[in-house]
């Protein structure tokens, strides 16, 4: 579908992944696919639960074959790399339950020097420069002597996404690395690999179910859908084009283009004029999305003007050429506006 | 504290850790030396230790013969025994603790001790149908051999049939569960065997399975420190695959290790020092599970590295003072081994446990 730009670290070309059954009766998870990463290129995998995310990254990755196709790292087959050379290559993180209770940050970061040491796996002074911008490049040199079983969730995926650097790599694929990570840790994780990417010049992939986080983060965004049909291509482009919208409408999920977020309500009560801009004028929307009004910019009966600027917040309420309402909060607007002659509260149609 | 700064091509060692577990490992040495030589001074017939230290020396004065031909024939062998046991039964179960991550893992948990039991009874028991009842210190150099081939072959046959379930099952306490059913049913088949063995041949099989470091003697204890010997070797090439295995066997093949390979050097390591030393001095016990606990909250690591050689100083150590305190009593007989292991190892164990609290999620 895409000329392959030759300078891709990763090409995929009629890629088909999937699991082996029993002998030669393999199950096709996705595919054909078409991919390619590019140096310094933040990728999300998207896509619903069962899509096959897990089974292409570790497809990717080396950890198991895949059914069909061509798959090259750095313009060599994968198949035909050692194990060693596609180490020097391809680094992951997975999601693996980690035991190793005793192992130090330190200690596991080093290890992913593994493929670059002698078979006593000794560090050289180069080794451990590399371990310690690793640790630097994550944030994580503050608690290198401590325990891995000691870490919080946040700070143990930037303990593994550590390694993985330590590991030197072109290429790193990360499986659900945002999981389990409260939002903060969730933005910051995604912020530190966009610019790990920018500055390094590492072709990124990672999947993840954070869309809005993706949306924002990423440079180019596969959409795996359960049909298995890949799409790539910009975030935005595939906002605009209407892609990304399709992939979650099997889901029953409304995916709102002009603000990029998945619709929670879907109000189909009594139109309200909002008048005015800005955060008051959004979040009023949204407080009146929420109970079931369908907020418009153009003229209707009922009318809402927004506080603008620095004067006291003041809501004020029309019905029609009745005189105005002036309410201080939105929450005694919304207390307020159900009790207007004419109105019953809307019922309120939330999606499931 | 980082070495980025030294010139590049020097070997640095781990910053933080570099000079610590170094003087941990030189004072395990020197308790390990401690623990040997009170081994041979302890027993039935009192040697002052001064006399004991000279012997083992090389000086033996003139009023020395006595005890000379006690420390040399009895002593020396059961303690260089103890020590090579000590320290091929600790590193195999290190190594299998790391292989299965389990921290419950060990030779005789996981059915490997009774494997090789099996193979011993095999020889002992059918090979003695046709020559007689024999036992190990009645064996000729290529008997010891069989011996050992038929303990490690055993042991290794039972570490594939785990390998292959552990693969299915994550489950620890499954695998702890799965490793006492193939240790009860090695134990039917031996039981079986025994109903059809005469009584003195049964004896001397009862004999071995109490365990003895005494038995093993001249040729015998070359075999058995050669098999340990190509044990340790082979599990400390595999130093580098078993740190790797540490976060599990995907990231260790995505970190270019060749897994398959590795697994079959450390089972070959595991079975051959498991099989070994359960032939000559039957099945000891807690040791294998114990030492490595002991050794990483001693070292405060999970480098192997580090821990071979930790587990090898802490594991001689241990059986040595085990075997010491197996002859403190001071009467004339000396308590069997397996039971001073036990009862020193199952509270190690009974700590792990608790001390972990969810054993299905810590294993080093």
């Amino acid at each position: 579908m895409m000329a392959p730009a030759p300078t891709s670290l990763l090409l995929a070309e009629d890629l088909a992944v999937g699991y082996f059954l029993r002998r030669k009766n393999a199950r096709v998870v996705a595919g054909p696919l078409h991919l390619a990463l590019h140096p310094g290129e933040l990728v999300c995998l998207l896509g619903p639960n069962g899509a096959g995310k897990s089974t292409l990254l570790r497809t990717l990755a080396g950890l198991q074959p895949p059914l069909a196709g061509r798959l090259e790292v750095g313009g060599v087959p994968l198949a035909a790399l050692s194990a060693a050379e596609r180490a020097r290559q391809l680094s992951v993180v997975l999601t693996d339950r980690l035991d190793a209770a005793t192992l130090t940050v330190q200690e596991l970061v080093r290890l992913g020097r593994h493929p670059h040491t002698g078979w006593l796996g000794s560090l050289t002074a180069y080794d451990h420069a590399q371990v310690a911008a690793a640790l630097a490049a994550t944030g994580t040199t503050a608690f290198a002597a401590r325990l891995v079983g000691e870490l919080s969730d946040g700070e143990r995926q930037k303990v593994m996404l550590a390694r993985a650097l330590a590991q030197d790599t072109p290429v790193v694929l990360l499986d659900e690395p945002t999981a389990h990570l409260d939002l903060p840790n969730r933005v910051a994780l995604m912020r530190l690999l966009h610019r790990l990417a920018r500055t390094t010049g590492k072709a990124i992939l990672l999947s993840t179910h954070e869309l809005d986080l993706a949306l924002q983060a990423a440079d180019r965004v596969w959409l795996l859908p359960a049909t298995g049909a890949l799409r790539t291509g910009t975030p935005e482009d595939l906002v605009l084009s209407g892609t990304f919208a399709a992939a979650f409408e099997r889901e029953g999920l409304a995916f709102d283009s002009a603000s990029g977020t998945f619709a929670l309500h879907t109000p189909s009560g009594p139109a309200v004029q909002v008048v005015g801009e800005g955060a008051a004028a959004f979040w009023t929307r949204r407080a009146l999305e929420r109970e079931g009004f369908v907020p418009i910019a153009h003229p209707a009966p009922l009318r809402v003007t927004v506080p603008a600027g620095a004067q006291a917040p003041r809501w004020l309420v029309q019905l029609g050429d009745r005189p105005a309402q002036s309410h201080e909060t939105i929450e005694a607007l919304l207390r307020a506006l159900p009790q207007l002659p004419k109105f019953e509260k809307p019922s309120v149609n939330a999606t499931a | 504290m980082m070495t980025a700064q030294r010139p590049a091509g020097t070997e640095v060692q781990a910053p933080q850790t570099a000079g610590r577990p170094v003087g941990w490992l030189l004072s395990l040495a020197g308790l390990v030396l401690v623990a040997f030589v009170l081994d041979v001074a302890l027993g039935p017939v009192r040697i002052p230790l001064p006399t004991v230290v000279r012997l083992l020396l090389g000086h033996a004065g003139p009023d020395d013969t006595a005890a000379a031909f006690i420390v040399n024939q009895i002593r020396l062998p059961k303690a260089l025994t103890a020590l090579v046991v000590g320290m091929g039964l600790a590193v195999s179960g290190l190594q299998m603790q790391t292989l299965f991550r389990n921290p419950l893992a060990g030779p005789s948990v996981l059915g490997l001790t009774a494997g090789a039991g099996l193979g011993v009874a095999l020889v002992m028991l059918a090979g003695g149908s046709a020559a007689g009842g024999f036992a190990v210190r009645q064996l000729g150099l290529s008997g010891s051999w069989a011996l050992v081939l038929a303990a490690t072959t055993g042991a290794g046959l039972v570490m594939l049939v785990v390998l292959v379930l552990s693969a299915r099952v994550r489950d620890n306490v499954v695998m702890l569960i799965v490793g006492m059913m193939i240790a009860s049913v090695t134990g039917a088949v031996v039981s079986l065997w025994q109903y059809f063995s005469a009584p003195e041949q049964i004896q001397e099989y009862l004999l071995w399975t109490f365990g003895a470091l005494g038995g093993v003697t001249g040729p015998h204890l070359a075999v058995l420190g050669a098999v340990v010997l190509a044990g340790l070797g082979l599990a400390f090439a595999s130093a580098k695959p078993l740190n790797a295995l540490l976060l599990g066997e995907n990231y260790a093949r995505s970190m270019g290790l060749n897994v398959r390979a590795s697994r079959t050097l450390i089972i070959a390591s595991t079975s051959l020092l498991a099989g070994g030393i359960t032939a000559f001095c039957g099945p000891i016990g807690f040791v294998g599970i114990a030492v490595p606990h002991l050794t990483r909250a001693l070292l405060r690591t999970a480098d192997h590295r580090v821990l071979l050689p930790g587990a090898c100083l802490v594991g001689a150590a241990l059986v040595l003072a085990c075997d010491c305190l197996a002859q403190l009593p001071g009467s004339q007989t000396a308590l069997p081994i397996n039971v001073v292991t036990s009862l020193l190892g199952a509270p190690v164990v009974l700590w792990v446990v608790l001390r972990g609290r969810n054993i299905r999620s810590s294993y080093a």
